[in-house]
């Protein structure tokens, strides 16, 4: 592949070599990087230039009309069936993203636009800066956040919600409603992740693999089976499961919780996929496994905090109790509560992640 | 519990049924979802209708702890009743943009994708509802954030290269404007301790007397403002705008102009009031400048659509106009300038979404293109399209009778009650706006009726999509309504506002 007496001939400066290593071409100790983006690819960046929008795909595709042509297909619904779609999209609707002319008002506009921008940027950075300076001291006793707010949760926290952790307390138990919120911005943001990656129909995903192979070689799609991977994971995937799930269910006694919890477990799952392959996991975790879960998790979260909102505004009985501090079954809701924000955010970690890699799950 | 009492529920209600019913959609096929999400919508409204009778009735608004404790502790909620006429409104544009796009959205969505759809619909309607009721900054954070996304899903859920580069734009400058909003938010944490609109209102007011933390105040209300104004796309910051709504599948661009950056503006206007105070904004000149980008975009936003021969984004860069009248109400100072401005959010929402589901009736017989000079005759190829878009277009430009003639007049008594020294540059602006409205509008109506000479072109029956005919039928009785039965609008308006203070 890289023929060693040329190199050496023509060995690079350091300075060159620690360029191309800051742009992540190549790696100082092993050469080429195990994961790059095709040369080909569009939008790929080799040597600082930008390789031509789809030039690559263009070709393929001429050359297969070409050849389709020759062998005497006129039926255009058949021509049409070769060129990929990204195709079709770019040609429709890049007619308003040409250049304009190059008018002399133009670039001056393109010569200023950074110059002014950088300005504007400093401008705001030391306005902000001069308005920090004008902020309460940092920690100081009597600043205005430290008021009778903080005050109940830090001193009536414990026997109000029950739970050790008072930031648990807070935010599953005084301010659920934000919880609630944010843990729907996870999942809102998992589903537009799956419109924009999510490869649905049959035919899609034949003429994505057909494209895949003419533009990326094996490496680069799916990882090596790599024995130090392979043999990490082995090891720490089991304990980062357990440790996750510790994090969760003692989120109401100590530090943790469901989000930090949820991130632990997410992040094992990627290890696993990333050293096992997708086969592997895809039978653990599948587009339907998230489905089940985020319905579940987030659908018992909004009714069960639905009964305590509306037991608690109305005056009540509520049949939930805050139990004896300290106990893992305590803090009334904290716990389930912690569960459910666990396993969403772990299945949003693992699907961001199978999404952008390779489009489904 | 007596019935008062449960009525006090029906907000929060409002907001739990859409919020679980989105988590619920995600399970669905798409069909089903389509059913569910459209009886969420007519519930809300129907529930939202209630607690506007219920607050007109015992003409207070009411507080309901969202929680075992009470607010500044835990969450609330705050209905009056500009917060229940703004959520019916709401309801009703979604029910009626979604009516009218149902069609597009089967040929536009991959069919895996179509329950998405309703997921995000109904993500942002709990959001809409959450940012219209929430008494807590922190809160009306978290459903700003839930807004921006769904958002941004509605774009690019049709997936063509330039939804997607819309979707992306999009998302840059709402992400700006949140980060914005969430510093403002912060530093008025800082300063105030509170994260209570009611308690952070009081702080605010001894703050501003006593001249501590002059500088970090001055700094939150025009963070908050500015991350705002991007986010509800003022001129300068509209540069997202175009596309978005120029390409977005069609019931996408309605919500979008019509109801997702009229939320933010809310949210401005509670802030003003609740958060702030309305005294103490009208000291600080961020009002003025609101003022000023208010008229500037309301000039250019129509000098660009009058220039674009594409109708979509003519209609989108029209938004940007509209925009700037809202703004402009806001930057008047006055309680006119604010009931004008609320009331230009509803007439907008009700013409804006009409002209977008009326053009996509007139585009799709016109061989699906959208240039200006195809649309010859597309009136008489899609008579109902014709007619609502000539209403919409009525009511945009400001003819008595529609809405739009409400809104500027009221727009005009506040110019004209100001002593400010806007008295000016308000009619002057105005004017030209006007006019500017109708060169682009009324070339178009004039356009869909000149007859193409083409013989025997394909022509839709009146009424062959049921659905899409009662949207544009729904929005014209909206259009005349709040033309034609104004005052009990503005009152509603008026009544609303004084109890923000």
């Amino acid at each position: 592949m890289i023929d060693l007496d040329k190199e050496k001939a023509s060995r690079p400066s350091f300075r060159e070599r620690f360029h191309t290593w800051m742009e992540g071409e190549q790696d100082l100790y092993i050469g080429e990087l195990e994961m790059r983006p095709p040369k080909n690819a569009p939008g790929a960046d080799v040597k600082g230039k930008k390789v031509q929008q789809d030039d690559g795909r263009q070709e393929v595709t001429r050359e297969k009309l070409k050849k389709a042509l020759a062998s005497g297909t006129e039926n255009p619904e058949e021509l049409r069936k070769l060129v990929p779609d990204t195709i079709v999209n770019m040609a429709e609707s890049t007619d308003r993203l040409k250049p304009v002319s190059r008018r002399p008002l133009k670039i001056l506009f393109d010569k200023a636009y950074p110059v002014l921008a950088t300005v504007m940027c400093i401008a705001i950075v030391i306005l902000l800066l001069v308005t920090v300076s004008w902020m309460p001291p940092f920690g100081s006793a009597d600043n205005p956040a430290s008021n009778e707010v903080a005050q109940r949760y830090i001193e009536q926290g414990l026997t109000e919600t029950g739970a050790v952790n008072i930031v648990s307390g807070m935010i599953l138990d005084y301010r659920a409603f934000d919880t609630l919120g944010e843990s729907n911005v996870l999942f809102i943001a998992t589903i537009v992740v799956i419109i924009l990656m999510r490869v649905d129909s049959k035919e899609e995903k034949e003429k994505l693999s057909q494209e895949e192979e003419i533009y990326t070689d094996e490496k680069t799609l799916e990882p090596k089976n790599d024995v130090i991977i392979k043999t990490v994971a082995f090891i720490l995937v089991p304990m980062l499961l357990i440790f996750g799930i510790y994090i969760i269910l003692c989120g109401h006694l100590g530090p943790g919780g469901g989000f930090s919890g949820g991130a632990v477990i997410g992040a094992s799952l990627i290890l696993y996929a990333n050293a096992f392959g997708f086969q592997r996991m895809g039978k653990l975790f599948t587009a339907k496994t998230y489905k089940v879960i985020s319905f579940c998790a987030l659908g018992f979260y909004a009714l069960a905090k639905s009964y305590s909102f509306f037991t608690g505004a109305n005056g009540l009985e509520s049949i939930i109790s805050t139990g004896v501090p300290g106990r893992i079954l305590s803090a009334g809701l904290i716990l389930p509560l912690n569960i459910c924000v666990g396993l969403v955010v772990a299945c949003t970690m693992y699907s961001f992640y199978v999404l952008f890699r390779k489009g489904g799950y | 519990m007596t019935l008062n009492q449960f009525l006090q529920n029906l907000p929060f209600f409002s907001i739990m049924i859409a919020l679980i019913s989105g988590v619920v959609c995600s399970v669905l096929p798409g069909k089903a979802a389509k059913r569910v999400n459209a009886g969420v919508i007519v519930t809300v409204a129907v529930l939202s209708a209630a607690t506007l009778v219920y607050t007109l009735r015992t003409g207070t608004y009411f507080v309901y702890t969202m929680g075992h404790f009470p607010a500044p502790w835990g969450n609330e909620i705050r209905a009056g009743v500009l917060e229940a006429l703004t959520a019916l409104m709401f309801c009703i544009v979604m029910l009626l943009s979604l009516m009218g796009g149902y069609h597009k959205l089967d040929e536009e969505v991959e069919p895996g994708k179509v329950n998405y759809y309703y997921v995000l619909v109904n993500l942002l309607l709990t959001s809409l509802l959450a940012l219209i009721y929430t008494n807590d900054l922190f809160t009306a954070y978290v459903f700003v954030e839930i807004n921006t996304i769904a958002a941004c899903g509605l774009i690019m859920i049709r997936q063509i290269g330039r939804t997607i580069e819309a979707a992306v734009r999009y998302m840059i400058m709402n992400l700006l404007g949140s980060g914005l909003l969430l510093l403002g938010i912060c530093m008025m944490y800082g300063i105030t301790g509170h994260l209570l609109m009611s308690n952070i209102q009081e702080s605010v007011a001894q703050l501003a007397a006593s001249g501590e933390y002059h500088v970090p105040l001055l700094v939150s209300i025009a963070l908050m403002c500015v991350g705002l104004a991007i986010k509800s796309a003022l001129f300068p910051f509209h540069t997202w705008l175009p596309d978005a709504y120029g390409y977005s599948t069609i019931s996408s661009a309605a919500i979008l102009s019509s109801l997702v950056s009229k939320g933010y503006i809310f949210l401005l206007i509670k802030i003003i009031y609740r958060v702030v105070g309305f005294e103490v904004f009208q000291e600080t000149h961020i009002v003025n400048v609101l003022f000023v980008f208010g008229l500037a975009g309301m000039i250019f936003g129509s000098l660009s659509a009058i220039r674009e021969n594409d109708v979509r984004r003519m209609v989108a860069f029209s938004s940007i106009a509209q925009i700037g009248y809202i703004y402009m109400g806001i930057g008047l100072g006055s309680e006119l300038g604010m009931i004008a401005a609320v009331f230009h959010i509803f007439s907008h929402s009700a013409s804006k979404a009409l002209v977008f589901i009326s053009t996509i009736g007139m585009t799709d017989m016109s061989g699906f293109s959208r240039k200006f000079i195809r649309l010859t005759g597309a009136a008489y190829r899609n008579v109902i399209a014709g007619i609502g878009f000539t209403v919409a277009s009525l009511s945009m430009v400001g003819v008595p009778l529609f809405a739009g003639f409400i809104s500027k007049l009221l727009f005009a008594q506040a110019g004209v009650s100001n002593h400010a020294g806007k008295l000016l540059p308000t009619m002057i602006v105005l004017a030209v706006s006007t006019i500017l409205n109708a060169i682009y509008y009324l070339k178009t109506v004039i356009r869909i009726y000149v007859p193409s000479g083409v013989k025997d072109e394909p022509r839709t029956v009146f009424g062959a999509n049921k659905c899409y005919t009662a949207a544009i039928i729904g929005f014209i009785l909206l259009n005349f309504t709040l033309g034609i039965f104004s005052q009990p609008f503005v009152d509603m308006i008026s009544e609303g506002l004084s109890m923000f203070a």
